[in-house]
């Protein structure tokens, strides 16, 4: 197996309860790196809770289970090894609405890199702030009010906001949850552009009700139903040949 | 027909006659409404005002005390007979002696004992510690003679004020007419003069209604105060965080929180007596001290700060909570970076609340000895002290007639002290609030 052929993330078979509910039915699916991978599927199905699964986010909520094993680079994010503060650094989260510190633009997204102790002195926490919010493509709109407070952007401001947050720690995987749902077209085009442009160093995994957003952003994508992956493959082919009826269905606006 | 009639259009049905009553009525509702709200209001304030209004009527005259200047010989064989000049034996002379002595000279007609008693009624009994103090800042004028303003007595003050009637009859009147005479010489010298009441805010508490002072109660209050935020606001607001936050949540932690919030309903009483059984009893902590009184409001205060506290973390949004968790932040960083911060405004408001509450509490004081005649201000907190509401409570039930203005002024006194802790706390609350 080659270097490039070793999934990033490997779930097998992950099972997930909330109580005595079950959300996930045993999910088995390998994500790879420099890809964006997007999970599709109707409200409900568990694409949400998968994403969960991946940096752990579902440990918080009580009397949520999950059985299996999940790897990231060859690692059970679920042995008994790993630390959950460690795992959520290397795998940043971009939550459905933009969710900024109530306090200023610098703080928002010096805040991963000061609890982590990545910067050494204030020079270099600076050069992360500037380096993360470039990357995010909000530095020219921001740059002369750094201290002004994150909740006084716009809401698409407040989204690229919270993409340089999750960046500023340079994690390896960038995990979005309905990245765009509270945001209009013109906004959600300029987060398009930008998980785009910063796919080449991560690996991301989105979370899309939008066809045309899945089709537009990812290479690979995973259809979800009822707890169950019922396809996954190649963007092109899922949206131009999907070997599932049921993934016709929902693609096509049929069903979902 | 009936197909038309059952599934009429809005517009059509806005316009018949019966909907047109119909939203008059709606209107006329509202209407009504709002006049039960204003009267509600106004009912409500009129009888704050009333309330507030009176208590500052009746309160007006204890803010000014009557004095009389009397000539006052300090002889040096009175005073200091050695020439030692030590304020000690000067401070022990008999001062109220020599006030008697001035008034005899003034009225040496006065000559039979039971005249020359009510004589020196017209002074207050208290009246020497003016000419001590005169002197002891004075001590020059030792061996002449000097005017010094004394209070009069409470009796004297009250029909100055005009509070007894002087057209009364001599045997329902609280004054003699000897009395009326006397001071009426001094009234006609213009010797006779208002003066601010300082003694209400410098003096400790006194059997004598015009050397009553409300020092001792508000510096006992304040102590007392102090002890209960110190103690109830860390534990108060710990508990809290570990119930909202970081507790399992299981069987103890449910009893646990059904019985705070039974705790928040028990009567003060009962904390009063638990204070007397465990903290003077068991622990053997000096009774009537601020310390313990603290203590025991503090059991009071608890339950309100854990239950706003709570309440107030709970309404934190989740999502500012996921943000940090989702970019590493560990379970307490997110609770002190985050939560806590945006929380503080309510904890705060929480925190007034009970302390407010503390403040005017009598009750579970009167069970650990803090309801008691006490005349020295405290000094720290395990001296003996009493509080601005049990010195109302005392004053009230006090039969001289003086304590009546008196006991009114107490209570602006009280409200002033409620208004400024509250003020501050506002204050800091406005500080810590931030949008989000």
């Amino acid at each position: 197996m080659t270097e490039t052929n070793r999934p990033k993330i490997r779930a097998q078979h992950v099972e997930v309860h909330y109580g005595d509910a079950r959300a996930l039915h045993g999910i088995d699916l390998d994500i790879h790196a420099h890809e964006v991978t997007s999970l599709i599927g109707p409200s409900g199905c568990g694409k949400s809770t998968f994403l969960r699964c991946i940096n752990r986010m579902n440990d918080v909520i009580d009397g949520c289970r999950v059985n299996g094993a999940m790897f990231i680079d060859n690692e059970d994010i679920y042995g008994d090894h790993m630390d959950v503060v460690e795992l959520r650094a290397r795998v940043g989260m971009v939550f459905q609405k933009p969710n900024p510190f109530p306090k200023s633009i610098y703080d928002n997204v010096a805040y991963g890199p000061r609890i982590h102790g990545l910067a050494q002195n204030k020079d270099a926490l600076d050069n992360m702030v500037e380096t993360s919010l470039k990357r995010a493509g909000l530095w020219q709109e921001v740059r002369d009010r750094l201290h002004e407070s994150g909740s006084s952007l716009s809401g698409g401001q407040q989204q690229r906001l919270c993409i340089a947050r999750a960046i500023a720690v340079n994690p390896d995987v960038v995990l979005m949850d309905e990245p765009c749902s509270a945001l209009d077209p013109i906004a959600t085009a300029v987060i398009e552009e930008l998980i785009e442009e910063i796919r080449s160093e991560y690996t991301i995994v989105i979370v899309t009700h939008s066809m045309q957003q899945a089709a537009r952003v990812s290479q690979k994508t995973a259809y979800f139903h009822l707890g169950n992956i019922v396809e996954v493959g190649d963007t092109d082919q899922i949206f131009t040949k999907p070997g599932n009826k049921q993934t016709e269905a929902y693609i096509t606006g049929r069903i979902g | 027909m009936t197909d038309t009639s059952t599934s009429m259009s809005v517009s059509a049905a806005l316009k018949s006659p019966e909907s047109a009553a119909r939203l008059k009525a709606r209107y006329r509702a509202e209407r009504r409404f709002r006049f039960y709200g204003r009267a509600a209001i106004g009912i409500a304030a009129g009888i704050l005002i009333f309330l507030l209004s009176s208590i500052v009527y009746n309160s007006i005259p204890a803010f000014t005390q009557n004095f009389v200047d009397l000539d006052i010989e300090l002889a040096q064989d009175k005073i200091d007979p050695n020439f030692s000049y030590d304020t000690a034996i000067i401070a022990s002379a008999d001062w109220q002696g020599l006030i008697k002595a001035s008034l005899r000279r003034d009225f040496p007609e006065v000559n039979a004992r039971a005249d020359k008693r009510e004589l020196y009624d017209l002074v207050s009994s208290g009246a020497g510690d003016w000419v001590r103090d005169f002197v002891l800042d004075n001590p020059q004028s030792i061996g002449g003679v000097v005017r010094i303003a004394v209070p009069t007595s409470d009796d004297i003050d009250l029909l100055i004020k005009g509070l007894i009637d002087r057209t009364l009859p001599e045997s329902d009147r609280l004054v003699s007419n000897k009395e009326l005479v006397w001071l009426d010489h001094y009234t006609a010298q213009d010797r006779v003069n208002a003066q601010f009441a300082w003694t209400l805010f410098t003096a400790g508490d006194s059997r004598e209604p015009e050397m009553a002072g409300l020092s001792g109660a508000f510096i006992g209050s304040l102590l007392t105060i102090l002890v209960t935020l110190a103690i109830s606001f860390p534990i108060g607001v710990m508990a809290a965080i570990y119930l909202e936050e970081l507790a399992p949540k299981n069987r103890i932690t449910s009893i646990i929180e059904v019985n705070i919030n039974n705790l928040a309903a028990v009567p003060s009483i009962v904390f009063g007596l638990l204070g007397l059984a465990v903290f003077i009893s068991f622990f053997q902590l000096p009774r009537s001290a601020p310390l313990v009184g603290g203590l025991v409001l503090s059991l009071m205060t608890l339950p309100t700060i854990i239950i706003a506290t709570r309440a107030s973390l709970a309404s934190i949004p989740p999502s500012i909570r996921e943000a940090a968790l989702g970019i590493g932040a560990s379970r307490l960083q997110v609770i002190f970076h985050h939560v806590l911060p945006l929380a503080m405004p309510g904890i705060l408001t929480g925190t007034i609340i009970g302390l407010a509450q503390a403040a005017g509490e009598t009750a579970p004081l009167l069970m650990i000895g803090m309801m008691a005649f006490i005349v020295d201000t405290p000094t720290d907190i395990t001296s003996k002290a009493t509080v601005l509401p049990a010195q109302i409570y005392m004053w009230a039930n006090n039969p001289e007639r003086a304590f009546l203005p008196k006991t009114s002024a107490a209570i602006v006194v009280l409200l002033v002290f409620l208004l400024s802790v509250n003020a501050t706390a506002i204050y800091f609350r406005k500080k810590f609030e931030k949008r989000w």
